[in-house]
């Protein structure tokens, strides 16, 4: 109550802003007290979490309060090793004149020697671009260590992929299917929908080895051993395919099942379409100008031919004598072996539940039809009455993704769903725009070195949707252009770059020596690297001359994490309360099943110690710089400030399009196109700081075929072509690069080592694999699969200095059936060793019935250094908690040109995080009850807030 | 007479703990805090929170359940906590049900969280009294704010709305009817507090699949000559016998 | 339960008074009917009532320190219809109160013939305030008890056995020290005194006995079943849902090896019954060092007793607090 004789009242508002305590993006609401934070919770206006909030999002207070807070820019002592701590502060102009002047001279070199790596962070779009106008082809974000393989897999077969670009419609399914998925970053949204679902009396199934979170409340959990998800979604399109459970019609008009395929064995062609003769432009769309079997006619016609209605299976002579089939021929006889029995060996699911699962599937899609009374008009100019929905819905994340032989895997959940028929139909999957694009969409990565130029951008995006081996961004050898050797034939299609290779290739110089590399936000040398123990080495090491072999390491981060710990250069960041941001259409927006979606966060809370958002640092030094983006032809200045670029900058001049795509125009009457408003922010802010573009009903599904859809959104600039975007059940692309690989075609050649390996995993088909790390593995000797799972109340690493969340999970536990530790002598909370054949670890199990008895797993990123985070050294996750990084290779013996290759997904360098084997064995007595291994406790570095040993947190009291 | 409660569905709660942090971030700013929190960024860090969310793994493999349990007090009917209070600190509110501690009453002498069985109630360490659930009265009657933000912190931060609030009392609220259609029951009814929060059991869906079901008059292999009809010379009974 | 040490001081120090005080007015009572030789009034009433109060005093102390707020004690007098524990706390002042006047009746040796019975028993204050202090001592049990025999679902202590037990080993200590104050203060009485102290201390031994042989074969009504409302055979916590300790943690639990209780039950086993009435029994003719080798052993048991009653009661919250992870 305000006291009677205080003159000055307390001052309380309200406002709103985007969270970015995970990557889920709500819209929260910020209660200040006199300008302190005394509440965050859900607004209810806002799309995506409708009012609801998280434990992480509820926990923002001890973030931004947090003593791990870094507050002035920083540099390491003169003589100190990397990884010390030893820090001194210094001031931004010092910061920006050591950039500035050590860039300038790459630049102005050899701009490949500068490299830009980017963590969990919500600006790709204006990451990518400071990159491509330096003109250094190393840039990536995390994706190609988190799940690349979901992206490439989904989009590559579909034009679109789950998460941010598309989801399960739980609102209109009957059936809802999630594999491996345990917690998710569409978090709040999945949860509304997961609950109301299941209220609705939807069945849920879920496939995971393990028992957590989401699977918990499901009506059916089906354990599965990692990594043979693969060998279940294709005995399940063998079943479906075997017993007529598939959508016929949906496969004819919408995918590319009924497209003929020569099966020459002699032929250069064999594999690929047959087209006929009509020539067509190059662009990145595919012309419709190949052929069906027609059943009426039983000859070959141009597809959706009015009238014409080919055979999905068969296999037919062309008029030249060329064999050919169907793909959905070529599909049956891929799956033909792919028995439920066959799977259940490899997966540990009995037949009768694979076969019931299929049936499930096929019988809901088919006989729960919905019809919803929506005219549209389809690609080909047919008028349909209705939409038509079969409500069986998929989701996949990680658990899918982070395996070696994850994108075949991912390609057969895709291929499956499009089997039920449920590609963009209500109660199926559904888009959210930009997506669906063309498969692959038309961003392209330069194809030649010579892209790379002193003082000039890239000539190409940094990265991109290689279609063929042309596409590739290698030299003429052959060998790699990136650091990462992403886009080269080791990995082809990484279209997320390869991250985590990224410390390694560096150190080792291979494919060569860089000079500076700029880290934001991602903690490589601890839960976001594999091999942590050597990756800390790889940064402190030096060369014969006494200088680091990566000679200089910048870090932009918020927080004391244990990367920030090696950097030579200390750059604080903000929080996000702190902050301007988009969530732009440019990157990964935040758009609904019913149209695009663009959000922003405005900074609620002044900017603390001597923070700066990372943008506003990369405006400067792309100012400082001159990079052509950010000065005006004179070399002048041209963006006051993040806020001023967001508003003004267009893709090019009077293009219309920019950052955000709400309120444009002067007047902020336009949307998606039009030119800067000046009041941008300020709209935002009034409107939830969201722009919501409700598409008409007849845009909203069948998206990839969707006339309507597709020439709204070529108008708007969303697309360059309004082509269908038919289903690959058959992937020509991949069939490119095998192609390639087998010493067909015009189209470069990959190098000799490699060509076995584009030949085996290039298949146009699904097909199942034992992960590349079991292939090298004796499975006798580690004969459990270990995971990680995400806690729904942490975030990666980010929230073990937030002293609300760390109460719940302070350490980890290793789980282990407890049927397998009790043969290993094991009892519930013993101190065990967890080894594989790359390290070991000393930890707890904790014995559990929820988990498949092949499996182990724990809690990601809880573990941490001591010390780091600002916690004390004695705190439980640095003594307690443990991090399984440590037992997983970053590389693999294998074909690469070293006798290496990435730990990585052949085809998309997806980090294969989940393939690693191990055994577990009980710590002798009298060992340290202490995990292992142990690094030499951080301090505190100057600037930082001391942490107290009491908290009483009130924000501030009322006057 | 109204006896405001919760009842928690734990067949959507996925126990993200969102109620877990929101209550303690609207309660140790609020009439109910400061919350203390002891080795806030050292060894085993503890802390006065009113709801916790708990894990259970009901069976054997492979048919376990996983159950995540939030907890928080129950503001049973009948409180066994609220008699044994010496100086009346520890109260149940008359026009609604909640109970509720005065902090300036109390002495701190534990004798109430003895007496309850659930464990419900939290000495706060700095500030040397007991705490609880409030049901966020401070924020359920403030006229200030709008009509769907009065609610439970815990409330309107549950992802999966498994937190329904209301008038038990009320045959016609929504909790009312979610207790009498879905199965809502007290926790340890064998000690007769008359928990007013209720627990709503897990509930399954099931499809049941006929055999005849999988292959239908439109199976689509037929279109594409795949279930034929058997060859004229294949063997038959006509072939061995006469009848 | 985790055993505070204050209220194990409070309860086991003003069990002692409060038994002290019983012995003083039932050899008062006695020597009244001429059973018993009349002892030094000033000496041993006056001073044992002193010493009575002392321990009551010293009890009172203690659970001060199990307060969050000690200065708001007069508060807790509010809610005596209701609470026992209120009740406690009215009661412990009133019978400090009865035992001082008593005391200083004595010391002052006021004895005005106030009324004379039936018989020709005559009536002064002594016996009225000793009257007064005999029905608050036991009151006073009766309250200390019935904090923890009211509580149902506290198994081990929800029975008439926990007050019997309280009573009896409250007396039996005071008894003891009575015996032991005896020998130097009232040498004739010490026969009389150890006599029923080791009388008492053999009810003490039945009754706690009893009360062990009762805890031992409880079933606990709550079991994980009714407390989250799942049937099923197999339930195992997983997580708590928290890791660094928590109020529900400290408070409810010993924390203790199994092995720590039972040699705690063992030794108070020994050191409250068979040894004191050993000594007691040795001490019978007057040697004051067995006397009070004999209290100080048998109160150093009750401690342990008391220790173990707490550790011992399993408080059915405990079913929600069973695992980190």
């Amino acid at each position: 109550m305000p006291a009677a004789n205080d003159p000055i009242p307390s001052v309380q508002e309200v406002k709103n802003t985007t969270c970015y305590m995970c990557a889920c993006r709500c819209g929260i609401r910020v209660h200040l007290r006199d300008g302190v934070v005394r509440y965050i919770d859900g607004n209810p206006d806002h799309p995506l979490n409708k009012g609801v909030i998280c434990a992480k999002g509820s926990s923002g207070i001890m973030k931004q309060y947090s003593p791990a807070r870094l507050l002035k820019p920083l540099k390491r002592k003169a003589g100190a090793e990397r990884g010390a701590g030893e820090f001194e502060e210094i001031t931004w102009d010092e910061a920006f004149a050591t950039l500035a002047e050590r860039l300038g001279k790459i630049r102005a070199t050899d701009p490949k020697k500068f490299a830009l790596f980017t963590g969990r962070d919500q600006m790709q779009a204006l990451t990518g671009m400071f990159a491509r106008q330096f003109g250094t082809p190393n840039y990536a974000a995390h994706g190609g260590f988190c799940s690349v393989n979901m992206a490439a897999g989904m989009i590559y077969t579909i034009g679109g992929s789950f998460w941010e670009f598309g989801g399960p419609d739980l609102e209109r399914a009957k059936l809802f299917v999630m594999i491996g998925t345990a917690e998710d970053h569409h978090s709040n949204p999945l949860k509304i929908a997961l609950s109301k679902f299941k209220r609705d009396g939807g069945r849920f199934i879920s496939i995971n080895p393990v028992r957590t979170g989401y699977s918990a409340i499901a009506d059916e959990w089906v354990p599965i051993r990692p990594a043979t998800d693969g060998a279940l979604l294709l005995a399940i399109i063998h079943e479906i395919i075997a017993t007529g459970l598939y959508d016929r019609d949906f496969l004819v008009q919408y995918s590319n099942a009924g497209q003929l395929i020569n099966v020459s064995d002699t032929s250069d062609e064999s594999g690929f379409f047959v087209r006929t003769e009509v020539p067509t432009e190059e662009a990145c769309y595919e012309p419709q100008d190949k052929l069906w079997w027609d059943r009426n006619s039983d000859r070959a016609v141009v597809t959706h031919t009015p009238g014409a209605d080919p055979y999905l299976l068969g296999e037919f002579k062309l008029a030249d004598g060329t064999p050919v089939k169907p793909a959905f021929q070529l599909l049956q006889e891929r799956v033909r072996d792919y028995t439920p029995e066959w799977a259940a060996q490899i997966t540990g699911i009995p037949a009768d539940i694979i076969r019931r699962l299929a049936h499930e599937m096929g019988v809901t899609a088919r006989d729960q039809k919905i019809e919803l009374p929506i005219a549209w008009t389809d690609s080909w100019g047919n008028e349909h009455d209705t939409v038509t929905g079969n409500p069986v819905a998929f989701h996949a994340m990680r658990g899918l993704a982070a395996h070696s032989n994850g994108f075949q895997t991912i390609r057969a959940l895709a291929i499956l769903m499009s089997l039920l028929g449920t590609i963009d139909r209500p109660g199926g999957f559904r888009h959210k725009a930009p997506f669906p694009r063309p498969i692959p969409p038309c961003a392209r990565t330069p194809n030649d070195s010579r892209a790379v130029q002193p003082n000039h951008p890239l000539d190409g995006m940094v990265l991109g949707w290689p279609s063929d081996p042309d596409d590739l961004f290698v030299n003429d050898d052959g060998s790699p252009v990136r650091l990462d050797k992403a886009f080269s034939w080791e990995y082809p299609l990484s279209v997320h770059g390869l991250m985590h290779n990224a410390i390694t290739n560096a150190w080792r110089g291979d494919p060569y020596r860089i000079d500076t590399l700029l880290i934001f936000m991602a903690n490589m040398s601890w839960n976001s690297t594999m091999n942590t123990a050597e990756v800390r080495q790889m940064l402190n090491d030096k060369d014969e001359s006494g200088g680091f072999k990566i000679p200089f390491l910048v870090v932009c981060d918020a927080f004391q994490s244990e990367m920030t710990a090696f950097a030579d250069l200390i750059l604080p960041d903000t929080t996000y309360l702190e902050r301007h941001d988009v969530m732009s259409m440019l990157d990964r927006p935040i758009s609904e099943f019913d149209g695009p979606v663009d959000s922003v966060r405005i900074p609620v809370v002044p900017v603390s110690g001597d923070c700066k958002p990372f943008q506003e640092v990369l405006i400067e030094l792309g100012t400082r710089l001159k990079l052509p983006a950010f000065v005006t032809p004179a070399g002048e200045r041209k963006f006051r400030d993040y806020p001023d670029f967001i508003v003004n900058w267009e893709t090019e001049p009077g293009s219309g399009i920019g950052f955000l795509s709400g309120w444009r125009g002067k007047g902020g009457e336009k949307f998606l196109r039009g030119e800067p408003n000046p009041n941008q922010w300020e709209m935002y802010a009034r409107n939830n700081c969201v722009f919501h573009y409700e598409l008409p009903k007849s845009y909203q599904y069948m998206r990839n075929w969707n006339k309507g859809y597709l020439e709204w959104s070529q108008r708007n600039r969303i697309t360059r072509y309004a082509e269908p975007i038919l289903i690959h059940l058959y992937s020509e692309v991949l069939q490119r690069f095998r192609s390639a690989a087998q010493g067909k075609g015009l189209t470069r050649k990959p190098p000799q080592h490699l060509r076995k390996r584009i030949d085996t995993y290039f298949d146009p088909l699904p097909f199942y694999y034992d992960s590349l790390e079991a292939q090298v593995t004796d499975k006798h000797k580690y004969p459990l699969a270990a995971v990680t799972q995400r806690p729904m109340a942490m975030y990666h690493s980010w929230d073990s200095q937030n002293a609300w969340l760390r109460q719940i999970h302070t350490h980890n536990y290793l789980y282990v059936n407890t049927r397998t530790a009790l043969q290993q002598g094991i009892a519930d909370g013993d101190w065990i060793w967890v080894e594989s054949q790359w390290g070991k670890v000393r930890c707890m199990a904790r014995h559990s019935e929820a988990v498949e008895p092949g499996t182990v797993w724990t809690w990601n990123a809880i573990g941490k250094a001591a010390g780091a985070w600002n916690l004390t050294p004695d705190a439980n996750e640095s003594q307690k908690g443990f991090l399984l990084n440590h037992l997983i290779s970053e590389e693999l013996p294998g074909a690469g040109a070293s006798g290496r290759v990435s730990n990585s997904d052949p085809i998309t360098g997806q980090a294969a995080w989940y393939d690693v084997r191990v055994r577990i064995y009980k710590a002798e007595a009298g060992e340290a009850e202490q995990t292992s291994p142990q690094f030499e406790a951080l301090k505190p570095y100057p600037g930082m807030k001391t942490r107290g040993s009491v908290l009483a947190y009130v924000g501030k009291l009322f006057k | 007479m109204t006896q405001l409660a919760l009842v928690i569905d734990l067949n959507v709660c996925v126990g993200c703990h969102a109620c877990v942090t929101s209550c303690k971030e609207w309660n140790t700013s609020g009439s109910a805090g400061p919350m203390g929190d002891q080795n806030p960024y050292g060894a085993d860090p503890t802390g006065t929170f009113f709801n916790r969310v708990q894990t259970f793994e009901v069976g054997e493999f492979p048919n376990t359940e996983t159950v995540h349990f939030p907890k928080s007090c129950l503001h049973c009917e009948d409180p066994p906590c609220v008699p044994v209070c010496p100086t009346g600190a520890s109260y149940k509110r008359k026009e609604d049900g909640i109970v509720l501690v005065n902090y300036d009453k109390c002495i701190g002498c534990k004798y109430c969280s003895w007496a309850c069985p659930y464990g419900a109630r939290e000495f706060d360490e700095q500030q040397r009294v007991m705490k609880k659930c409030t049901l966020c009265v401070d924020r359920i009657y403030d006229t200030s704010m709008n009509e769907g933000d009065r609610k439970p912190s815990c409330v309107k931060a549950c992802p999966t709305s498994a937190r329904l609030f209301g008038d038990i009392h009320d045959p016609d609220s929504a909790v009312s009817i979610a207790i009498r259609e879905s199965g809502g029951y007290p926790l340890m009814p064998e000690w007769g507090t008359h928990p007013a929060n209720h627990y709503l059991p897990r509930r399954k869906t099931r499809i049941r699949i006929h055999l005849d079901e999988l292959e239908r008059a439109d199976n689509p292999l037929k279109v594409d000559r795949q279930l034929p009809r058997p060859a004229m010379n294949e063997p038959t009974l006509d072939d061995v016998t006469t009848w | 339960m985790h055993p505070a040490f204050s209220v194990i001081f409070l309860t086991t120090l003003i069990g002692a008074g409060q038994g002290l005080f019983l012995a003083l007015f039932t050899a008062q009572s006695y020597a009244a009917f001429k059973l018993l030789p009349q002892p030094d009034a000033h000496a041993f009433y006056g001073q044992g009532s002193l010493l009575a109060l002392a321990l009551l005093a010293g009890g009172l102390a203690a659970s001060f320190f199990h307060l969050g707020h000690p200065e708001r004690a007069w508060r807790s007098a509010a809610m005596w219809r209701t609470s026992w524990l209120s009740r406690e706390v009215i009661v412990l002042p009133a019978f400090m109160g009865a035992v001082f006047l008593y005391g200083l009746a004595h010391w002052l040796d006021w004895h005005p013939v106030l009324m004379t019975l039936p018989g020709g028993l005559p009536v002064d204050p002594t016996a009225i305030l000793g009257v007064a202090g005999w029905v608050l001592a036991f009151a006073l049990f009766i309250c200390t008890a019935m904090i923890y025999a009211c509580l149902k679902f506290l198994k081990e202590w929800h029975s008439p056995l926990t007050v019997i037990n309280y009573i009896l080993l409250g007396g039996a200590s005071g008894f003891t020290l009575a015996a032991a104050f005896a020998a130097v203060t009232a040498p004739e009485l010490v026969g009389f005194l150890a006599g029923w102290a080791a009388i008492i201390t053999v009810l003490g031994l039945l009754g706690r006995s009893a009360s062990l042989y009762r805890n031992a074969r409880l079933k606990p009504t709550s079991t994980l079943q009714t407390a989250i409302g799942i049937k099923h055979p197999r339930i195992v916590q997983t997580t708590q849902g928290f890791m660094g300790g928590s109020f529900n943690t400290r408070e409810f639990f010993h924390g203790r090896p199994v092995a720590v209780l039972r040699g705690v039950k063992w030794f108070f086993l020994l050191a409250v019954f068979p040894l004191p009435l050993l000594l007691l029994l040795s001490g019978m003719q007057g040697a004051s060092g067995l006397l009070a080798a004999a209290f100080v052993v048998q109160y150093a048991g009750l401690l342990a007793e008391r220790w173990f009653f707490f550790a011992q009661a399993n408080h059915p919250q405990n079913l929600f607090y069973q695992s980190i992870a």
